[in-house]
């Protein structure tokens, strides 16, 4: 396969494939900590995910869209503003949605998995409604499109290398908050004994309901990212439900460490596979690793110690 | 799910009506054809059953409005009820008022046949417009063939199909495929070519036509890759490499769905210039509708073979697009399957008044042959094979989200849904 090239021809594709591995991992990273905080530190089962994933993308395309009607000038920087109001649209959202349906359910945590699953239906059929069944077409700040070239050969997408640094700033982000603030020490409590956290004066209630906006929140910013990569639609949250599972199943839930570690190995093997063999098949390999690996270790790559 | 006779803007319905009623009356003025039911009787034009009354007659429209494909299938809902209001407006078909019920396929296969039977059966529609994926025109083909049924289907699909109970008003896949292919080779010089696409029946089919062609019948070029990636994959940066590693002449894209946004924007995002043709990307797949949700600017430069485009001119289209957008909204796009949508109501009219009857029966007998020279992208003529003749087109994207027609075929293409060298 690869005779007829020379060694800097070589050197300069396994160089850029390398980036295309480290920037699946951003996406994957991006996609799974809104659900690793959600699924992993609360049990529930958020079958919505993407679709709070594509409401950050559609208050991008509002934001673009009011940018360039009125502020025109400012248009090149409109994408920080967009992640910031996704965030509290999808964060806003994800409160509303636990104190008037998750909250009745933590204790029958299988039917939080068709409730949300019902919710996810409910925010397409509004979406379609309000933004038309067709994709809309975001429209992303010159300087963010295009690449970077490093040498004669080699060049890196500059959406990439955006979309890596905020994988590791909301990552760094959310580790300071679960382990460094006083609320992640309260969910992390809630987490390892509810009933315990509730009697030494843990506002419980309230920590979850702040854990599941947080979680949405950053799903929102996750969306509102990836209308640099991929599309925005009423159904494009579909797209990348099965991934983030795969992601934090695997990872081992209550484990960020775990999701990362997951995120990382997954997009590593699923974009060398890719590069050797066809689309499809290295999907395929993909799944059945990760099955292998699940059948023998149910509880994903890295767990909690917990006192049962 | 079933609406029937649902007006787009219902505040508007009045007027439309008195507006409708009023080019009625011009038409019946000015056009000698224009037939009178009296002279139909319906028992004599309606031996089957079916639901034809003394001034009405209802066919069916069943496309997805919900799920997935409803992206995709709303253009063609809206041009089959353009369509049906100029017939209308112009006194009907033998002198009877086109009433519509509309069902809903909901994205789903199994429902789309349900629907269908319940058209047929319950409602006995006359023929129904319908169906968009392959995957739900193989659903409802058997219930159409049982009832009796008249399809009219509009997509470019993959060929190796022929019933008597469908008319295929889209391109199959030869029609749509090898005149672009020649096209590039004979005024781009393009002698390797990198095959792309989702993974299901359609690009596969439609590859394996291409690739044929490509080794057996164009001199000195070859297939350099060929590769599919599951509907609704997003990730397309190692493909990107090993298109740069490979360094086709043209990048052979047939990718569909949310799938098609995330390729061209991180294609563009790779540093792939398409205005600079190296390489140069043909597409089957990216209509005028697509491009919406990609971009222009993201897609500006690339080509795509298909046989109608918005920006065709001629008489007929600018008189469709005005229409269209007058009906739907100034921001309304027609892409390729939009357009071939819109002819499947012309086209029945057409062969009921060639039959001078509504039985299937007779509608197919009379439906090869029918000619439209009123058709948005010129004249087309119903083949033996109940597939239409018809030009093809290759344009060029430009980042206002239309095609520059660069190249039309002189002929006709002739379908050919079994192609004997293609399998």
């Amino acid at each position: 396969m690869f005779a007829d090239y020379s060694m800097s021809e070589l050197g300069a594709i396994f160089a850029m494939q390398g980036f295309a591995g480290l920037i699946l991992f951003s996406v994957f990273v991006l996609m799974a900590l809104g659900l690793a905080i959600i699924f992993g530190q609360m049990g529930v089962i958020n079958m919505a995910h993407g679709e709070f994933m594509i409401l950050g993308a559609y208050v991008t395309y509002i934001v673009s869209n009011i940018f360039a009607a009125y502020m025109p000038a400012l248009f090149s920087m409109y994408f920080f503003v967009a992640m910031i109001l996704a965030f509290i649209a999808s964060g806003a959202l994800g409160l509303f949605v636990e104190w008037a349906m998750i909250r009745h359910l933590y204790k029958r945590p299988l039917d939080t998995l068709l409730a949300t699953w019902g919710l996810s239906l409910i925010l397409q059929q509004l979406y379609r409604s309000i933004f038309g069944a067709r994709e809309v077409g975001v429209s992303i700040p010159d300087w963010m499109m295009g690449s970077l070239p490093l040498t004669d050969m080699i060049e890196v997408p500059i959406n990439g290398i955006f979309v890596m640094i905020l994988a590791v700033t909301i990552s760094v982000g959310v580790w300071i908050m679960m382990y460094r603030s006083n609320w992640g020490k309260q969910v992390r409590a809630i987490n390892q004994n509810r009933v315990m956290a509730d009697a030494v004066g843990i506002n419980t209630a309230w920590t979850d309901r702040l854990t599941f906006g947080i979680g949405c929140g950053v799903a929102g910013v996750a969306g509102s990212a990836f209308t640099m990569i991929g599309s925005t639609g009423p159904t494009a949250g579909q797209l990348y439900i099965v991934d983030t599972f795969l992601v934090v199943v695997f990872g081992g839930a209550g484990s960020l460490l775990g999701t990362i570690a997951s995120a990382f190995s997954i997009s590593q093997a699923q974009s060398i596979m890719e590069f050797f063999l066809s689309g499809s098949m290295a999907k395929v390999l993909t799944l059945l690793t990760v099955v292998g690996i699940l059948m023998i270790r149910p509880q994903g790559l890295f767990t909690l110690k917990l006192r049962k | 799910m079933s609406d029937e006779n649902s007006n787009p803007k219902s505040n508007g319905v009045s007027r439309r009506a008195v507006l409708a009623g009023g080019t009625a009356l011009t038409a019946s003025l000015f056009m000698p054809k224009s037939l009178k039911a009296s002279d139909f009787p319906t028992a004599a034009v309606n031996t089957t059953g079916l639901a034809v009354t003394d001034d009405t007659v209802t066919i069916g429209i069943l496309h997805s409005v919900t799920g997935t494909m409803a992206i995709s299938e709303t253009g063609s809902v809206q041009a089959e009820k353009l369509a049906i209001e100029q017939i209308n407006a112009q006194g009907g078909i033998l002198g009877r008022k086109i009433e519509y019920i509309q069902e809903d396929g909901a994205s789903d296969w199994p429902t789309f046949a349900e629907k269908a039977r319940k058209l047929l059966v319950n409602d006995k529609v006359a023929s129904v417009m319908g169906c968009w994926t392959s995957a739900s025109r193989k659903a409802v083909l058997p219930v159409f063939e049982q009832h009796n049924g008249f399809l009219y289907y509009p997509t470019f699909y993959e060929g190796l199909e022929q019933s008597p109970n469908v008319i295929y008003t889209g391109q199959e896949a030869t029609q749509q495929i090898i005149a672009g292919l020649d096209w590039v080779n004979r005024t781009k010089g393009a002698k390797s070519f990198y095959l792309l696409g989702s993974d299901y029946i359609w690009p596969r089919t439609s590859n394996k036509i291409a690739r044929k062609h490509i080794e057996n019948f164009m001199e000195g070029c070859e297939v350099v890759g060929e590769e599919y990636y599951p509907l609704g994959h997003t990730q397309f940066n190692s493909v990107i490499n090993k298109i740069r590693l490979r360094k086709p002449d043209v990048i052979y894209a047939i990718v569909v769905g949310g799938s098609n946004v995330a390729f061209y924007k991180q294609l563009k995002a790779a540093g792939i210039d398409m205005t600079k043709e190296a390489p140069l990307l043909l597409t089957i797949s990216v209509t005028e509708d697509e491009i919406r949700g990609i971009g222009g600017e993201n897609i500006e430069g690339a080509y795509a073979c298909m046989k109608y485009f918005q920006s065709l001119d001629n008489p007929n289209n600018i008189e469709f697009v005005k229409e269209f957008k007058k009906m739907w909204g100034d921001d309304m796009v027609i892409g390729d399957v939009t357009q071939a949508a819109y002819l499947g109501p012309w086209l029945w009219k057409a062969a009921v008044e060639a039959a001078g009857s509504f039985d299937v029966d007779k509608v197919r007998a009379a439906s090869p042959g029918i000619e439209l020279t009123s058709a948005p992208e010129g004249y087309v003529k119903v083949h033996e094979n109940h597939h239409l003749w018809s030009k093809t087109r290759v344009g060029r994207a430009q980042a206002d989200g239309q095609y520059e027609v660069v190249f039309e075929t002189a002929e006709l293409v002739e379908p050919d849904p079994f192609p004997e060298g293609y399998q």
